[in-house]
């Protein structure tokens, strides 16, 4: 049976399982990354490019909680995202309620700005290789899947990013919360006048995206480096995602996160070389094809 | 001998082209000499380099002492962008400054010392890894300090072989400095007996995710694991390796291209048994501590690496060779005359000991072959290797004749 998958195949099939493994925990950070840009653009109509930087304030919160309050994994995953997701509703409340009115593009340099200039404050203060962060106790070892050699800590990972993808799916697709802002979305005066807050609504749906990138890093630190650079490595590949899944498209961004994750995988087998560029060319593609995303609306 | 604080900020603030260094030229001319301090202060190497290589050379103006001339120093942030640097190498040397230092990443290494060259002034690269700067492209004013490609792989490659490491697959960041490090490794991997397995060439820059390559590793079922990549590559190479168990199951890793300040990142957990080489170890002999120990309370929160050493040890020589020619002969030399004359005279300092710089500008010292201590073996802050092997001077680095560069034929 596995013979005959490798024939088909042309590599062994343990290393394809293997890579399809790992390309759905990467894909589980593309999604939640995406998913907090997804929401972030539904709402406010910004496209935040300060995201990477916020995720990577999510892994420093998480080193800085052991270092100086030596408070372990799970308080970091609790308080982290509270931290930073407080950071995100003071930058919105300062800078970006102001350009609401205007076009994308205002949104855009303003996150990207604001992004350098956290990151080249981070780098100042704690240096650019990186710091330690050890996966929690609890998590760690590994299984013996028989075709590869599974850390525990990966497949939590996975398990938590499909929890906080699907409860942030059922909030705004299943509850009044989410109809109100879905509402906004589509017409916000009209919402205000049956009485609802909705500028307060609307830092608060920052916020909340902010503390969901602030989860994701939580999550990555003890995989990657806990580095000031490491939100830039990544937010570009995820920005693809979400064009990818249709901009705003909740939905989309979290099935095009784990499915390009999966894509990337087979690629590193394939033809190495061109891991990192493949999400961009079926970018490109869908752009074509389908300029809203595969998942939006036109 | 006076350092112009101002002016080093200076030069931090105005890191872009086609700002002007006026103090400079206020200055008294003829007794000053002014030593520019070139490399990456904001990216990827910042803590390789960076402050703690203008830290070191600093210790070493300030150890030199009041010799009848003044000192000057000067930083400034390259962005490891050669036309940047090239650039600041043009109006530096434009404006006084005698000799340029450091100079980390290869392409603007060897962009920077073609300047020197044609201006006839003296660069001194610590920094850069690619053994082309005392090679193909060596130049007659430049000399290449710390270490080099040839030398990280014949320490590291060789080494690892005699000690049982015969098959090796490697994990190969996909541009010139990690092919030319594959390539030399893998030369003396096979030169030592031993086979290479396979390799994998991950895309540079932007790969955060080694775990796919790591598991293709090991499948192929190689003893060694040669990470041919630097900086944050390497850290998240080693963290990944460690959380899939690759370690524990008894293959070993080899990096290619590390520094004491990669391993304080890394942490001891996850690098121990990790092996590497470096040609200077803050804890290696009683005088290497004790240089440690005065640089430190300049050193922003690192021990120095071979970098941060080889700026110290360079910015000495180069200013013994300064007294020794007298001020005024050697700017009025030039830096050809000055680069010969340091490498007619023998290097010594607490860093390196004693060695020699030969004709191709290749400084000579010994190589050293790093483990990664356990947690339980480090006994104080930043005890983090255990000394496995020495190369000696003569036999690290890669033979005159087989670099190709042309001042050795003449």
């Amino acid at each position: 049976m596995l013979d005959a998958i490798e024939a088909i195949l042309g590599v062994p099939a343990p290393l394809l399982f293997g890579q399809l493994l790992l390309g759905l925990i990467n894909g589980a950070f593309y999604a939640m990354l995406s998913l907090g840009l997804a929401v972030i653009f539904g709402l406010l109509n910004i496209i935040n490019f300060t995201h990477g930087a916020q995720f990577m304030m999510g892994a420093f919160a998480a080193w800085m909680l052991l270092a100086w309050a030596g408070l372990g994994y799970w308080w970091a995953l609790l308080l982290s995202p509270l931290i930073v997701g407080f950071s995100g509703i003071i930058l919105e409340k300062l800078f970006i309620s102001r350009l609401y009115k205007l076009d994308h593009l205002y949104g855009l340099l303003l996150t990207l700005g604001l992004g350098l200039i956290i990151e080249g404050v981070f780098r100042n203060e704690f240096g650019s290789s990186g710091l330690p962060y050890r996966i929690p106790a609890e998590l760690s070892g590994a299984w013996d899947l028989g075709f590869m050699f599974m850390p525990i800590y990966r497949g939590w990972v996975v398990v938590a990013a499909l929890f906080f993808c699907i409860a942030t799916w059922l909030i705004i697709e299943k509850t009044r919360l989410g109809a109100y802002l879905r509402a906004a979305t589509e017409r916000a005066e009209l919402v205000q006048a049956f009485g609802i807050n909705v500028p307060r609504m609307i830092t608060l749906t920052y916020g909340a995206g902010v503390a969901l990138a602030a989860v994701a890093g939580v999550l990555a630190a003890p995989i990657y480096s806990v580095n000031p650079q490491m939100g830039s490595n990544l937010i570009i590949v995820v920005f693809a995602v979400v064009v990818i899944g249709g901009m705003g498209s909740i939905l989309g961004s979290i099935i095009t996160g784990f499915g390009l994750g999966i894509v990337e995988g087979l690629t590193k087998v394939y033809y190495p070389e061109a891991s990192a560029t493949v999400i961009f060319v079926i970018m490109a593609i869908v752009l074509l094809a389908r300029p809203a995303g595969l998942f939006g609306r036109a | 001998m006076t350092m112009s604080r101002r002016s080093m900020l200076g030069a931090f603030a105005v890191t872009s082209i086609g700002s002007s260094l006026p103090h400079l030229a206020r200055a008294q001319a003829g007794n000053t000499i002014r030593i520019g301090v070139m490399n990456d202060q904001s990216g990827t190497y910042k803590d390789n380099t960076g402050p703690g290589s203008v830290a070191c050379a600093r210790q070493a103006i300030e150890e030199f002492g009041a010799q009848g001339f003044n000192v000057e120093l000067i930083a400034a942030d390259h962005q490891n962008k050669p036309d940047v640097g090239v650039a600041l190498a043009r109006q530096w040397y434009d404006q006084g400054v005698d000799m340029i230092l450091d100079i980390p990443t290869s392409s603007v290494g060897l962009a920077v010392q073609n300047v020197s060259r044609e201006k006839n002034k003296v660069a001194i690269n610590v920094g850069s890894a690619t053994s082309d700067l005392t090679g193909a492209q060596c130049s007659p004013s430049a000399v290449h300090w710390a270490y080099d490609t040839y030398q990280l792989a014949r320490t590291t490659g060789g080494a690892t072989v005699a000690a049982g490491g015969d098959t090796w697959f490697f994990i190969t960041a996909d541009y010139a400095f990690g092919h030319a490090l594959e390539r030399d490794t893998g030369d003396f991997v096979k030169a030592a007996g031993g086979r290479i397995l396979g390799a994998v060439r991950t895309p540079f820059p932007g790969t955060t995710d080694f775990a796919a390559f790591l598991t293709q590793a090991q499948a192929s079922r190689a003893k060694v694991i040669g990470f041919a990549n630097a900086g944050s590559d390497t850290i998240n190479c080693v963290k990944q390796a460690a959380e899939f168990g690759i370690t524990r199951r008894g293959t070993k890793l080899a990096a290619l291209l590390m520094f004491i300040t990669d391993v304080h990142s890394i942490g001891l957990e996850t690098g121990q048994g990790l092996v590497c080489s470096e040609t200077f170890y803050w804890d290696l002999n009683a005088t290497t501590r004790a240089f440690t120990r005065r640089v430190l309370p300049k050193m922003p929160n690192l021990y120095p690496n071979m970098i941060h050493a080889g700026c110290y040890s360079a910015t000495l020589h180069y200013l013994k060779t300064v007294k020794d020619m007298g001020v005024a002969a050697a700017k009025a030399a030039g830096g050809v005359e000055v680069v010969n004359r340091m490498k007619a005279m023998p290097t010594m300092d607490d860093a390196f000991g004693a060695g020699t710089i030969r004709p191709d500008g290749r400084k000579l010292h010994a190589s050293y072959l790093l483990e990664v201590k356990k947690p339980s073996e480090s006994k104080g802050p930043w005890d983090y290797y255990k000394v496995l092997g020495t190369t000696p001077a003569g036999e690290a680095f890669r033979p005159i004749n087989q670099g190709g560069c042309a001042l050795v034929r003449s």
